[in-house]
């Protein structure tokens, strides 16, 4: 190594040194102090005692892990198509050259500057069954269709029905996609206009260009969208600690992993266990990314290869 | 020789390093800020002992609170206290006694005393309150049994309260019922309901006579109302006794009875407590449990031409006086905190009867002492004070039990009690997998206990001894 090379290497350390520092105390030591703690019984106040793979063995055959583990999945299940067609619908929709764009683009952006507490407060109004503006709308309906079929219909209990509960949070999270359609826009805007034309002299219908040019082209951006939203769905805590009001909702049915984690933690005293769990939520996490990652990587098509 | 790459410029460049240096350096200062400031600093040796002081209270009982530590602060000038009202404070006080920076005195429930106690989160109080001629005989007994766990003292008390059975009057007369008489037992409460119940033209329901879901505070106590008990010292927790499934059996009789997704739908529309929508007010619920606090929100939330009563709630057990729950506020020395000698001079300050009294006046509370003075009553705006004093030095209170597994039994009573609120659920079906999950978890802290118990009682003497 030449003395320009090592002084070269040595500007770049100290330029990513702040990033290595961070992620050195605020990510990989906590990381491996969870999984220290995980093997100890461990309040917070005490000094913690060593209970060896006890922690593990309690959480195989804790029902209320499992099905924090259920409802997560249920819920990635829904939340991630979700959040891949809905912004890729709005994006492709707002990159039409139509008056009153921009000033659309602004809306449907709005709700993610919300703080989530708000927007929590806000969709529990909304989705309130007696007085909430969705079964208000509802309602009406309800009442129609009860008249055509003779029997009764009636809007749901949004937030007080297990049945209703996670797709009340699907409808409420997916207000929320103004960033990944700002992204989607990006990518859009990225399409050279060169594909699109010679698609057009081919002869290719609009639905054509959207399945050769526009999707291949947006691949990469569907993908991270799609693997950040994988990850953002099996943490989900934040709207469902609002709209339950700090609580799990009816039956737990929105006792997710990361609730059960911040519970066990902070409300039981049991951080060992926490630790347990949230270290296998971070597995859980690692390996469903790893997945969506090489999955996602044979249907992505980059431009440079 | 070749030219220096531009990016290395901006390092090597003697001002630019000064500068980097210098926004290390602010960093560092500021990074040094978050540490706590030591006593040892340049204060003068007159200076007064600053004692931090966290309260969970907030709005006019924390403003109460304030009133008496601006007292205390003018009274003398060895001790000031700074009084910092702090929401959430179970979990603020607990990572701030684990990061060694607890305040030097906290206000909260007397309920989480047995788990900071046993965590070894607190100081405790015996010898001082020896000291300071403190005496347990002169409180309510539910009072200072609240106060003690596993023998020692943890805490003094502030403001008491116990539960009662709250009827709307207006609601009585228009359902053709006395209004000056509340129900006396649980089956009387019951018919009054369904004489209080009120639908529309379209069977969509208006008004309940009572919902054991509101407020939704205490839902494992009902097993109380039932004669059972939440906790026996030899067998732990008996979730699946044969009082907790009748009370689980009542719950589910409402569903039954009113529909369960008419109930859910009704209870969406409650708002909350500290409201003018709170569903007492507002009439949807004409019977509720609540405590003395009440009459607070009743006077700035609930309309003029309001009117209501206080009754001890009744009971399922026949001849039973009623059904009541006793919680208190208390104050505690956190472990760790820097002047415990001063922060228990000022909890002795606040616990002298004529401060108790001006404390609980100010927030409509009960006394937690025996004896009153002669014009407490006469001075409490609550116009019921009378009534809670009497259900406070009644028989067969219920109060939260001393372990450390509450939290976690109460929320997963709570939650199946909810259950049974919905419909088609068999008690004993939702009782059974839970007591056994729950003795589980009991056992285990049972377990974490006794590793640590011979030296925790240990350390616990030797501090009283001291």
């Amino acid at each position: 190594m030449t003395k320009t090379e090592r002084r070269e290497l040595a500007a770049g350390l100290l330029f990513i040194s702040p990033w290595a520092a961070g992620f050195l105390i605020f990510c990989l030591y906590p990381l491996l102090q969870a999984a220290r703690l995980s093997l100890a019984d461990y309040s917070v106040l005490s000094a913690p005692v060593y209970i060896g793979l006890e922690n593990y063995r309690l959480l195989l055959r804790d029902e209320l892990f499992w099905q924090s583990v259920l409802n997560t999945f249920w819920f990635a299940a829904f939340s991630v198509p979700i959040g891949a067609i809905v912004p890729l619908s709005l994006a492709l929709l707002l990159n039409f050259n139509l008056p009153g764009r921009d000033l659309f683009r602004t809306v449907f952006f709005l709700p993610s500057l919300l703080p989530l507490v708000c927007l929590g407060v806000l969709w529990q109004w909304l989705l309130n069954g007696d007085i909430g503006l969705i079964n208000s709308f509802l309602r009406p309906a309800c009442e129609a269709f009860s008249a055509l079929l003779g029997t009764p219909l009636r809007p749901p209990n949004w937030l007080s029905d297990p049945a209703w509960t996670k797709p009340a949070l699907l409808i409420a999270g997916a207000w929320t996609t103004g960033n990944a359609v700002v992204i989607y826009l990006a990518g859009l805007q990225d399409v050279p206009r060169h594909l699109y034309e010679a698609a057009e002299i081919d002869g290719a219908s609009p639905l054509q260009r959207f399945r050769h040019v526009t999707l291949p082209m947006l691949s990469p951006v569907i993908y991270f969208n799609g693997v950040m939203s994988v990850i953002g769905s099996l943490q989900v805590f934040g709207l469902s600690y609002v709209l339950t009001g700090g609580g799990d909702g009816p039956d737990r049915s929105l006792l997710f992993m990361a609730t059960y984690v911040y519970r066990r933690a902070f409300d039981y005293w049991d951080m060992g266990y926490a630790c347990a769990l949230g270290l296998v939520l971070f597995l859980i996490v690692l390996t469903v990314t790893l997945l969506a990652h090489f999955v996602g990587r044979r249907f992505t098509h980059y431009e440079s290869k | 020789m070749s030219p220096r790459p531009q990016h290395l410029l901006f390092i090597a460049s003697p001002g630019r390093l000064f500068v980097l240096a210098l926004a290390l350096a602010a960093t560092a200062v500021a990074l040094c800020g978050c540490a706590r400031p030591t006593t040892a600093s340049a204060a003068p040796a007159v200076a007064p002992v600053v004692l931090d002081y966290w309260e969970k209270w907030t709005g006019f009982e924390a403003e109460a609170m304030r009133a008496l530590v601006d007292d205390f602060n003018a009274s003398q000038s060895r001790i000031r206290v700074r009084y910092l009202p702090v929401s959430q404070i179970e979990r603020k006080l607990l990572l701030a006694t684990a990061g060694g920076n607890p305040p030097d005195l906290a206000g909260i429930y007397a309920y989480l005393l047995p788990v900071y106690a046993e965590n070894n989160a607190l100081t405790p109080l015996d010898s001082l309150a020896r000291r300071a001629g403190l005496h347990g005989a002169d409180y309510l007994p539910f009072v200072w049994a609240a106060c003690r766990h596993q023998g020692f003292l943890w805490a003094l008390p502030t403001t008491p309260a116990v539960t009662a059975l709250h009827w709307n009057k207006k609601a009585f007369r228009e359902a053709g019922l006395d209004p000056e008489r509340p129900p006396r037992t649980l089956a009387e409460l019951e018919a009054f309901n369904d004489k209080l119940l009120v639908r529309d033209a379209d069977g969509r329901l208006l008004r309940l006579g009572h919902s054991p879901q509101e407020p939704g505070w205490w839902n494992a106590y009902w097993v109380a109302c039932f004669g059972g008990a939440l906790w026996d010292p030899a067998a732990g927790f008996r979730a699946d006794g044969p009082e907790m499934q009748a009370a689980f059996r009542w719950a589910g009789s409402y569903p039954r009875r009113f529909g369960a997704h008419e109930l859910q739908r009704l209870r969406n529309g409650f708002g909350s407590f500290a409201s003018p929508q709170n569903p007492f007010f507002t009439g949807r619920v004409a019977m509720v449990m609540q405590g003395p606090w009440m009459f607070n929100f009743i006077r700035d939330f609930a309309p003029a031409d309001f009117e209501w009563g206080v009754a001890p709630f009744p009971s399922a057990v026949p001849g039973s006086p009623g059904f009541a729950i006793a919680e208190s506020d208390v104050l505690v020395i956190p472990a760790g905190a820097r002047h415990p000698a001063e922060a228990f001079t000022f909890m002795a300050y606040v616990n002298r009867p004529e401060n108790l009294e001006r404390l609980c006046l100010a927030q409509k509370k009960l006394s937690p002492l025996r004896a009153v003075s002669a014009d407490f009553y006469t001075k409490h705006s609550n116009p019921y004070i009378r009534d809670f004093a009497a259900i406070a030095a009644s028989e067969g209170l219920v109060s939260f039990p001393p372990v450390t597994v509450w939290s976690e039994y109460q929320d997963a009573l709570n939650n199946a009690f909810d259950l049974m609120c919905l419909g088609d659920r068999d008690a004993l079906d939702l009782l059974a997998p839970l007591q056994a999950r729950l003795r589980e978890q009991e056992l285990r802290k049972q377990a974490r206990w006794e590793r640590v118990r011979a030296t925790r009682l240990e350390e616990w003497k030797r501090h009283d001894q001291n």
